[in-house]
Order: C-alpha cells, then sequence, then structure tokens
C-alpha cells in the first residue's frame, strides 16, 4: 500500500478562521464541526441529506454537511450561520427580516435556511417567490409553513412593529435573535466534547419475545463503560403520562410490542461505540405474528397485548345527548360513511436529544421535551429516587408537536449518567426518532349524520376506533376528547359518539397537535359537505345555519354566554368562497385535465385538560437593581409562550416587554406552568402570567401608596409611579430583599373552571373552547391524480390576538401540517423510517395563505385570549378533502391522498 | 478508518486493489445508507482524481467526467438533446445535494428510481471503467446497471467517465418526474424523451426511456421502432408499450397507477416537444 495517500490531519476554514482536526477518520464534515470544533449551530435532523438543517457553505456553496466527507473539506472555506451572521452584511439583514416576520419559529431549521437563502441572495439580490423556492426547497421546517420565510427572504415590509409590545402587538419573538444567529441550545447542543454516549438496542420486529446472551462479555470485550437493560433500573420499569394507563417500559423485557422499541442501552466513548460491531450483541429474536391495525387486533383470537386489556381495549369514551337513533330515522336526509386515517409522525426535525450528569450527587437532565415535571414525576418512579436529587432542564426545543410530551430519551441518560457517574449524551438517529416516537391515532371512523329539509342537523351517530399502538400513551386523552368535540362547532341536539382506544403492535400513538379531533373532523366535514350537496344548500350557508352560538349547548350540554366565535369564522370566509368558487368555474370552463374545486371546514378545540385539574404558575419579581425578572416555566416549542406570556406580564405591569428579564423553564428555578400541551399555554400560563404581573402591580402600589392602575415605569433601581398627575419614586437599593435577591416577588396561579363529565359527558368539559374555519383551493390533475393546493383562506377565533404576527405563524404551520396528513404523510414501521419515504411538505407545496383573525372574547383568557395551536390544522384536512370533491366529484374516505388514491377513485367513478 | 483521497487515476487504480476499500465521489448516497457502527475500514475519496474532473467534448461525442457534481452538469453549456439529463438533475434532490453529488454516482449506486440513468439511456450513454490490472474498458449503461443497487463495476475498477455518442442534429429531449411533493421526492414514475423530427413533424429518431417502475429503468424500445416515421400525433400509445415495465406496489404508489402515470407522462413529453 502506497503510504502516501494515509489521510493526515485535516486542515480548512472555519468562518474565516484556520482549523485543524487531528483525526477526522472518514466522518461527516457535520459530526466533526460539531464534536471537534464545536460548531453547534450546524443542527443535524435526518443524517440523510433530507432536511437540510445542516447546510453549511463550502466554497460559497451550499451543501449538507451530513452528506460531505470531511476530508473532502481539506483547504476549503467552510461557512456555518454563526459566522455568517457575524461577518456578512447580507446574512445579517436577512436575519433582521427573518425576526420581522417571524420566520423562526422552533429555530431548528432557521440555520439551513438562513445559510442556503445567504447562497441565493449572494448570487441574485432580489429573487422572485419561484427562485426562492428552488434555493430553499433542500430545507425542511415543520412549524412555519415557509410563507413567512419566503416573506422574509423577499424582503417583504416587516410584520413586526417597534413597539412596547403589549398584548395586541406584532412583537418580534423576544428569544428570536439566538435562533436566527445560531446560537440557541437544542437537546444536542448542550453536552461537552467527547463525553459517553448513549446507544439503543432497539426491536428489529414488530412483535417478538428476545432473550440476552453474555452481556458482561459483550461489555468487556469491546471495551465498553455499561450496556443497561431493564434489570438496570432501579424503580418501576414504566412510564406513561395518563393514571391508569402507566404501561410502557424504559426497557422491554422477554418480549417487544413494536419495532424500534428498546431493549437494551450500550454506553461508552464515541470511538469506542462508532467501532462496535453491532451484529455480535448477544440478543436472539423470535418473532411473533403482529397486529398492525385495530381489525387484526380485535380479532377473536388475538393475543391480548396487555393484561387486564381484554380484546385489546384500552379504553373507551362516550357523550350522548338527545335520542341520535330516534332522531336519525324522524329525519329527512341521512348520510353515513367509514372514513380512514392512517399513522401520522410528527416530524419535527430536531431528534430527540439530551444530555445528562450528576451533579454534587443530584442528578441533572438537559433534553428537549414539552412537560418538564411530567418527566421528573415519571423519572421519580423509574429510578426511585427523590425528586429534590432531580432536576429537568429543557433545552430548546426543535419542534414537538405532542411528541415531546412523553419521555424519549430522558431515561436511558439518567440511567446511564447514574451508572457511569460520568456526563453522557444521547441523540436519537431519525430513523429511532420515527421508530419510537409517538404517533397521530389511525382512526377507523363509522359516522352517520341526519338532516331535515330546511339544512338542521337532526342526529348523529358517531364510533370511532383509534389504535393507540403498543402503549397507551395519551390514547386515554384521545378517546376522551373525541367524543366531545366529533359534532365539530355545531348544534347537534341528538348525538351520540363512542369511541375506543385499541391496543396494536404499531409505534405508540399519542398527542398530536388536535389529540384526535382533526381525524374525527374529516369525516363529520365531509359528512356536512354531502348532506349540504344532497339537499341542495350552499355548503357555507349549511355550516352557519348550524353554527354553535352564545347561549346554545355543546353536545356537552356545556352553554357559553360569550366567545362563541364559529359564526364570525365561517363568515369571514363569505367573500373568498365567493370568489374562488368563481375563480375555479371559469377555469374549468376552459377545459383541459387539470380540474379545480374549493372547498371547507370548520373546527373547534377546548383548551387544556378535559375536566381534570390543569394548572399553572408563573413567578416573577424585581431584583433591587430594577432588574424585572420573569420567571416562565411554560416551555416554548416555537410556538411563541415565550413572547405572548412576557407580552401579557409586561401589559399588566406596563412596562415595555424589552424591559423584562426572562428565565426559562427550569425545575429547579421556575414553577410549573404544565405541559405545553392542549393549546393551553397562551390561555393557562398566561392567565398565570397576567395574575402574577397583577399581584407584583399590586405590590409595588401599595407600597408606593398610589391607585393599583398607577402608570408605573422601570428606571434603573427606581420605580416611578404616576397617579392623578402625581409622581411618586421608590428607590428599589432601599428595601429588603428575599434569598433570590427579590425586593418584590409575586407568584400567579391559574386553573380553568371545568367541570366533571358525567356518564353521558354531561358536563363543562373546558372552560374555553377556540374555533376555526378554512377554505381550500386545489387543483386536481385527473390524468395523473396530483392534487396541488393552490391557496388557503383561513379565520381563527382567538379570542384576542397577544401577538398577531405569532398567530399567522401558528395558522400558516397548522395548516401545512394538516396539507401533509391530508396528501402525503403515513407511517409504515419499517418501510417510512427517514424523511424521504416519509414525506412532509416542502417549501414548494405550501401555497398562499390568506388569515382572517376573529376576535370573540373568551369570558376567562387573559385579555379575552383563546389557545391556538391545535385548531390551526383541524379544519385543514376536509377542507381539501371537500375541494378535492368539488373539482373533481370523488369523496375520499381514506387519507393521505395520494395521487394513486386518487386516480384510482376518479377512474372508479368513471367506471373503469 | 483510513481516508485517501488520491488526485491521480493512477493511485487511485492501485489503493483499490486492496478490496476493503470502499469508494465515495460527492458522498449523497454514501452517508445516507451508512450504518451507525458500518465497519468501514478505508474510505477512498474519488472527487480529487484530475483524470475525472470536468466535461469533455469532441467531434465523437461528449465526456462526462466522474467528478462532474450536477450542479456543475446543469451550468454546462450542452446541446438540447441534454435538456432532459439537465432538469433531471435540476430534480435530484436539492440544491445542496446537486452541489456534491455526482452524475456517475448516480449511476454507480444503482438505484431503480435514480434521476439521472432514463434521461442517459435515452442519450445511449455508455460507462467508461478502469481497473489496474485489466486498464480501461467501455461498456453501454444498459450492460453497466445491473439491477437494483447492481452494477458491472468490479471491485478494483473506477467509474471514469460517461460516454455520450454526440447525438443527432435537432435532437430535442424532455424529462419528466412525478411525486407526491414539489421537491426533495424520489420518483414515483420519471420518463425521459429524445426525439429527432423531420420538417414534416415525422420522427427519425426516437428514444424513451422510464425509470422507477422496474428494478433498473429500460428503454421502451417498440414505441420507439412504432414511432418512426409517424407524426407524434399518429402514435397510438397503449399498454402493450409498457411490457418491458414490471412496477411494483410500494408506499409512493400502486403498480397500476405506475401504469397509467407513464403512459400519461409519454402524453405530456410528446406535448412538450411539439409545443
Amino acid at each position: 500500500m502506497n503510504k502516501q495517500f494515509v489521510s493526515k490531519p485535516l486542515s480548512f476554514h472555519l468562518n474565516g478562521k484556520l482549523v485543524n482536526v487531528a483525526s477526522s477518520e472518514g466522518r461527516r464534515l457535520s459530526e466533526v464541526l460539531r464534536d471537534e470544533l464545536g460548531a453547534k449551530d450546524v443542527k443535524i435532523g435526518c443524517n440523510a441529506g433530507d432536511c437540510g438543517a445542516c447546510t453549511v457553505l463550502v466554497d460559497g456553496d451550499p451543501i449538507c454537511a451530513c452528506l460531505m466527507l470531511s476530508e473532502a473539506a481539506e483547504g476549503c472555506e467552510v461557512e456555518t450561520v454563526s459566522g455568517l451572521y457575524e461577518a456578512d452584511t447580507l446574512t445579517q439583514k436577512l436575519a433582521e427580516s427573518f425576526l420581522n416576520h417571524g420566520a423562526a419559529q422552533c429555530g431548528i431549521c432557521t440555520p439551513g435556511m438562513i445559510v442556503s437563502a445567504t447562497a441565493l441572495l449572494h448570487q441574485n439580490p432580489s429573487p422572485c417567490e419561484a427562485e426562492v423556492k428552488d434555493a430553499l426547497a433542500g430545507v425542511l421546517c415543520r412549524c412555519t409553513g415557509y410563507r413567512k420565510i419566503i416573506d422574509a427572504v423577499m424582503q417583504a415590509p416587516s410584520v413586526a412593529n417597534e413597539s412596547d409590545g403589549h398584548v395586541g402587538q406584532p412583537l418580534r419573538h423576544v428569544d428570536g435573535v439566538e435562533k436566527v444567529s445560531g446560537q440557541v441550545k437544542f437537546g444536542d447542543d448542550i453536552a461537552p466534547q467527547s463525553c459517553l454516549e448513549v446507544l439503543i438496542i432497539r426491536a428489529p420486529f414488530n412483535h417478538a419475545s428476545f432473550r440476552f446472551g453474555d452481556l458482561e462479555d459483550f461489555r468487556t470485550k469491546n471495551g465498553i463503560d455499561a450496556v443497561l437493560t431493564a434489570k438496570d433500573i432501579p424503580g418501576e420499569n414504566t412510564f406513561g403520562v395518563i393514571p391508569g394507563f402507566i404501561d410502557q417500559p424504559v426497557f422491554a423485557e422477554k418480549f417487544v410490542r413494536f419495532k424500534g422499541e428498546a431493549v437494551a442501552a450500550i454506553v461508552g466513548d464515541p470511538a469506542d461505540l462508532r467501532a462496535l460491531d453491532l451484529s455480535k450483541f448477544p440478543i436472539s429474536w423470535d418473532e411473533k405474528s403482529a397486529y398492525l391495525s385495530t381489525i387484526d387486533a380485535q380479532q377473536q383470537n388475538a393475543i391480548q397485548l396487555h393484561e387486564g386489556r381484554t380484546g385489546n381495549v384500552m379504553c373507551a369514551g362516550y357523550v350522548s345527548c338527545g335520542n341520535a337513533e330516534k332522531a336519525l330515522k324522524e329525519a329527512d336526509v341521512v348520510v353515513s360513511g367509514n372514513f380512514n386515517t392512517g399513522i401520522v409522525e410528527h416530524a419535527y426535525i430536531e431528534p430527540e436529544a439530551g444530555f445528562a450528569e450528576v451533579r454534587d450527587g443530584r442528578l441533572e437532565i438537559h433534553a428537549c421535551t414539552q412537560a418538564p415535571v411530567m418527566d421528573l414525576e415519571s423519572l421519580e418512579l423509574i429510578l426511585a429516587m427523590d425528586r429534590r436529587n432531580i432536576r429537568i432542564v429543557p433545552t430548546a426545543v426543535g419542534g414537538g408537536f405532542g411528541s415531546k410530551l412523553d419521555l424519549s430519551v430522558q431515561p436511558f441518560l439518567a440511567l446511564a449518567a447514574l451508572k457511569t457517574q460520568k456526563p453522557v449524551r444521547l441523540c436519537y438517529t431519525r430513523a429511532e426518532s420515527l421508530q419510537s416516537s409517538t404517533k397521530r391515532h389511525p382512526s377507523d371512523i363509522n359516522l352517520t349524520i341526519g338532516a331535515d329539509n330546511s339544512g338542521k342537523i337532526k342526529g348523529f351517530l358517531f364510533d370511532g376506533v383509534f389504535d393507540t399502538g403498543a402503549y397507551a400513551s395519551w390514547g386515554p386523552t384521545v378517546a376522551n376528547r373525541v367524543p366531545v368535540h366529533a359534532s365539530g362547532p355545531y348544534v347537534v341536539t341528538d348525538y351520540t359518539a363512542s369511541t375506543k382506544g385499541v391496543y396494536t403492535n404499531n409505534p405508540p400513538s399519542g398527542a398530536f397537535r388536535g389529540f384526535g379531533v382533526p381525524q374525527t373532523a374529516i369525516s363529520q366535514e365531509s359528512l356536512f359537505d354531502e348532506l349540504a350537496e344532497i339537499l341542495n344548500i350552499d355548503p357555507l350557508e349549511f355550516r352557519i345555519k348550524n353554527a354553535l352560538d352564545n347561549h346554545k349547548a355543546t353536545v356537552c350540554g356545556q352553554v357559553f354566554e360569550k366567545g362563541v366565535g364559529i359564526k364570525a369564522c365561517l363568515e369571514a370566509l363569505q367573500p373568498a368562497w365567493h370568489s374562488e368558487r368563481k375563480k375555479a368555474g371559469t377555469l374549468n370552463s376552459e377545459g383541459g385535465a387539470i380540474k379545480y374545486g374549493v372547498g371547507l371546514a370548520a373546527g373547534w378545540y377546548g383548551c387544556g385538560n378535559t375536566s381534570l385539574p390543569n394548572p399553572s404558575t408563573i413567578k416573577s419579581g424585581i431584583l433591587s437593581d430594577g432588574r424585572i425578572r420573569l420567571h416562565q416555566g411554560a416551555v416554548d416549542i416555537g410556538q411563541g409562550a415565550n413572547t405572548v406570556i412576557s407580552q401579557i406580564f409586561a401589559t399588566v405591569l406596563g412596562l415595555p416587554v424589552e424591559q423584562v428579564e426572562r428565565v426559562d423553564a427550569d425545575t429547579d428555578v421556575t414553577p410549573d406552568a404544565g405541559k405545553t400541551s392542549a393549546s393551553r399555554q397562551t390561555f393557562v400560563s398566561g392567565n398565570a402570567s397576567r395574575l402574577s404581573a397583577q399581584h407584583l402591580r399590586r405590590q409595588i402600589t401599595e407600597r408606593m401608596n398610589v391607585a393599583f392602575e398607577a402608570e408605573l415605569s422601570f428606571q434603573g433601581a427606581q420605580v416611578i409611579a404616576v397617579d392623578g398627575g402625581q409622581t411618586h419614586n421608590l428607590a428599589l437599593q432601599t428595601l429588603p430583599q428575599d434569598d433570590e435577591g427579590f425586593v418584590f416577588r409575586a407568584e400567579g396561579t391559574y386553573d380553568p373552571p371545568t367541570k366533571p363529565l358525567d356518564e353521558k359527558g354531561q358536563g363543562n368539559p373546558y372552560a374555553q373552547f377556540g374555533y376555526a374555519a378554512h377554505l381550500a383551493v386545489v387543483s386536481v390533475d385527473t390524468k395523473l391524480g396530483i392534487v396541488k393546493p393552490k391557496k388557503f383562506v383561513t379565520a381563527h377565533d382567538v379570542g384576542k390576538a397577544i401577538n398577531p404576527m405569532l398567530v399567522e405563524g401558528q395558522v400558516h404551520g397548522g395548516v401545512a401540517q394538516g396539507m401533509g396528513m391530508a396528501l402525503m404523510e403515513e407511517y409504515i414501521a419499517g418501510r417510512t423510517e427517514n424523511l424521504h419515504d416519509y414525506l412532509i411538505p416542502t417549501i414548494g407545496d405550501v401555497p398562499e395563505i390568506v388569515t382572517h383573525i376573529i376576535e370573540e372574547k373568551d369570558a376567562h383568557g387573559p385579555f379575552g385570549a383563546k389557545g391556538l395551536g391545535e385548531h390551526v390544522l383541524i379544519p385543514t384536512a376536509p377542507a381539501i378533502l371537500n375541494a378535492i370533491k368539488d373539482a373533481v366529484g370523488v369523496r375520499l374516505y381514506k387519507i393521505p391522498a395520494t395521487p394513486s388514491r386518487v386516480l384510482a377513485a376518479i377512474k372508479d367513478r368513471a367506471g373503469g | 478508518m483510513a481516508v485517501y483521497v488520491p488526485s491521480s487515476l493512477e493511485d487511485a487504480l492501485d489503493i483499490l486493489q486492496d478490496p476493503e476499500c470502499i469508494v465515495i465521489s460527492g458522498g449523497t448516497d454514501y452517508f445516507p445508507a451508512l450504518k451507525r457502527c458500518s465497519g468501514v475500514k478505508k474510505l477512498v475519496s474519488l472527487m480529487n482524481i484530475t483524470e475525472t474532473q470536468g466535461l469533455k467534448s469532441d467531434r465523437t461525442g461528449i465526456r462526462i467526467g466522474a467528478a462532474l457534481t450536477w450542479a456543475q452538469l446543469i451550468k454546462s453549456n450542452l446541446p438540447p438533446a441534454f435538456d432532459a439529463l439537465k432538469k433531471a438533475g435540476r430534480q435530484v434532490g436539492s440544491v445542496q445535494i446537486q452541489n456534491a453529488a455526482t452524475v456517475v454516482g448516480n449511476l454507480c449506486n444503482a438505484s431503480p428510481a435514480a434521476d439521472g440513468i432514463p434521461a442517459l439511456l435515452a442519450l445511449n450513454a455508455e460507462v467508461e471503467l478502469h481497473s489496474a490490472m485489466r486498464g480501461r474498458r467501455q461498456i453501454s449503461l444498459m450492460e453497466f446497471v445491473k439491477g437494483v443497487r447492481k452494477t458491472d463495476r468490479k471491485l478494483d475498477e473506477i467509474v471514469t467517465s460517461i460516454f455520450v455518442p454526440r447525438p443527432p442534429e435537432g435532437m430535442k429531449s424532455v424529462f419528466l418526474k412525478l411525486g407526491s411533493r414539489e421537491y426533495l421526492v424520489i420518483s414515483i414514475a420519471m420518463t425521459a424523451l429524445n426525439v429527432v423530427l423531420d420538417k414534416s413533424g415525422r420522427v427519425t429518431d426516437m428514444r424513451v426511456a422510464v425509470g422507477a417502475c422496474s428494478s433498473v429503468a429500460q428503454r421502451l424500445r417498440s414505441l420507439e421502432n412504432e414511432a418512426l416515421g409517424k407524426l407524434l400525433s399518429e402514435i397510438q400509445l397503449n399498454p402493450e408499450h409498457l411490457s418491458v415495465l414490471s412496477p411494483i406496489d410500494d408506499v409512493r404508489a400502486s403498480a397500476m397507477y405506475r401504469r397509467d402515470a407513464v403512459l400519461e407522462q409519454i402524453r405530456q413529453a410528446f406535448f412538450e416537444v411539439k409545443s
């Protein structure tokens, strides 16, 4: 062998500085940048070139650092987002524009977007939309729906304004700068260089029993620090989220129930782990037949997957009012349908990741999570450890959408850190993330709805079976939420909705934006269109006629005195409904294979837990030097809790938002603001923030002996109050400090008022609902079955838009996810375990989205605000399906509506 | 792991006599397929070999060097017969991928859905290989791609270029790719059409190649032969023309859909060529 070719130490320029890497060993450039050179602003989403988060410039050209051999960078100029942000005026301008449009939500794709856009702008300073799409198409975003990114790159006029940022102002994200500059730290950005890593051994089968060989022999032979299995768990080997349904093991014992389930973990030095031959891992498998649908799992002879769950039924849900069967008999028109949806993956661009270490005898876990306190409570049981000895510090979360409510890396990190007493790091591969994270529940829904000739709904009978996968996770929540929501935001007086959650060998289904309601809305909104068609009533009129209103009872018998905004949402769509249908009609009259259609759908969503306590606490205080601190424990997963909760706080206290110093979630220092789920943070934690600010204001004004409403300003270590034309001063340094240095300190706790549901599901499940209606314009290629959304017009009743720019951002992101669910997304274990087989919308797929913000003030929300996060995708899929029907006359009962399925339906209708 | 970045073909071929060596060009197929504990011991990057850089053109044809990336190909000045290949290139992953991935690598990876293969088949492309022991050989692309992820390349061989015989004057070409989303999509089906029409619009030369509908992309010879001497509008497309295809049902589409879609793509390709 010719020695001269053996690789030598690698050297190249990184952001203008010469760097040397002693040992690059054929690794990806991304790994070398992150692990050897500390360039954590290069994000890893897939390691396959599918997501583009790792985009860097090499000699000016954008490439995926995850696909570049590090040695190939020898002598090159490599630039990352942080370097560009520091040195390149184009990037700085672009970053400003991102902030002005709210184009960075969670921020995990932002480095890839900004680097790609910088490369484009260098060549083409004023690109058109198509050019922006071509240039940015290699970067996937799961939060924004891309529209604001396009606006930002095209330097559209700023949406954000320069103001005090009070409620109602389109304030920039308060944590935006760290995202656009690449400084923000996500789950895998915390661990120190070359700390131990954890590698999980996972089931290769959907259902199998297994047996370990000599693990200790494997460990010693390979110089591994530890091999962990169920035997290493000091406490209980189970986790879950709903009392009574805590059924998932950290490590499976004896048998596995889904492909990708963890059975063991190897902890070792990164180089040793890379050198492992995993085919030698001592485990033998015995594959069993698997149930991959609820029908299979409910067959008479089906094996019971969980003790005590006969027929593999996990739980059931039920809501009933009036007499549905009788009403259906009396109805003039009755329609019914069987609707099926598949497994949908959250596909956040940040895989589950974290870091743990034992410090002064206490376990500290830094990981991406939506629910730090729930993590703490679960770990307390798993580790049999006093919770005072566990600290959870949520990192920035690169997208969550519900799945990061459940434990993922945390128990493995905890066990590994405790066992080795060394710092440990774990970042799931994309395949691991896809295999093991929770999913949207596949559904099998039978629905029958009746109406009288005037178009009034008469009888509604819903039966939904939801595939909860191998473990319960949030399945019970879905089973309970769906019957409450299945009517949609309409008056339905004769109603019965039953649900069942069924175990299968699919990955666990859990929380995913909407908790079963998006699936349900597909069936209800599709059949509403069918009824309107038979009755020859305009579909929008039909919905308005049946819309829920103030003083009218929901299917749970709940009556709202104010804030029911669905009618206003539907009415807001009226102009577009007429103009878009006219346009579509004109286009269709021109003939050709492409047909246009317009569809509508509405939705509602109850914010917070269903009839259960759901408190948030927000702490705040003023330090003697005049700094105003907000302990904001509501995890911001990109939706904007940091911004919105700060805005509410600042408004009540009466200071500009920029004066608020935030302390982010950390179980040691922030009180429990609950989980980021169920669209509750603006509503519940927002209220806690409001109360916290009120308490603070009360203390200050009382101390200063001025009216509660006095105008306050905070100047240095002084508070100045203007009350009735008189100015009062308070020198903060003269006041006694508490042990945290606060001279004033307050906590606000809010728990939404709900009432339990009785055996017929009657009660007050939520203190508030939010409302939404979407209009979709699509084109359908009748020869190829390709459906392209052309435009969305949306109307959302948010009570009060605390930040209209963020509201739009949520809507755009929700529409994009709803679109994905309707048209392309379906997870199949073993077949779509990457982001090129599991497809999510790209920048080219999301069309113009018009957003109407409706503000029907809620009785309980802060400033009348309602939650929004989940509402935004509920109407999207049914609106698209209704538009397809409008375009080509075929109704799809199974989604995603892939070209293959759509063409088959078109051919069926044509009788061919 | 040892990594070699040879700058001459001779050195590269010398290294490759060691059967433990894995070759890599742009890396866009190597890294996604890389298992966590891969066991790869020796890696040879082919991107710096002087002899395989760039495009070369002479009277007989055009030679696409093995180190030529898709981005470089797209920017090259080539006759209209290469339009389909360029269009395929613009749909290989993203700009990021096109900046790294090579045209030759796309052939060597031999995916049934390789974006470059149909257009190259329609160009009657040939593949040039070198080995230290056996020297140079050049075979047709059809002979080179043998099946799913299988090629005729021996372990000690390097594909040094793709040779495209100079296309006839006036040859036009069209490429159509079908997927479930706008960008970054693996084909459900794709069709490349290269055609020469005489002054009256009659076909004097036609090559139609279809990808993602069989383990290796196929030329539709029966259609090509039938088309000779006809106006495009006179050609009656029928399922028999697809008899060499063997599409499968997979997550992307059904086999039946693929057959329908290919016929439609050919129709659209005819339409595009005319306009």
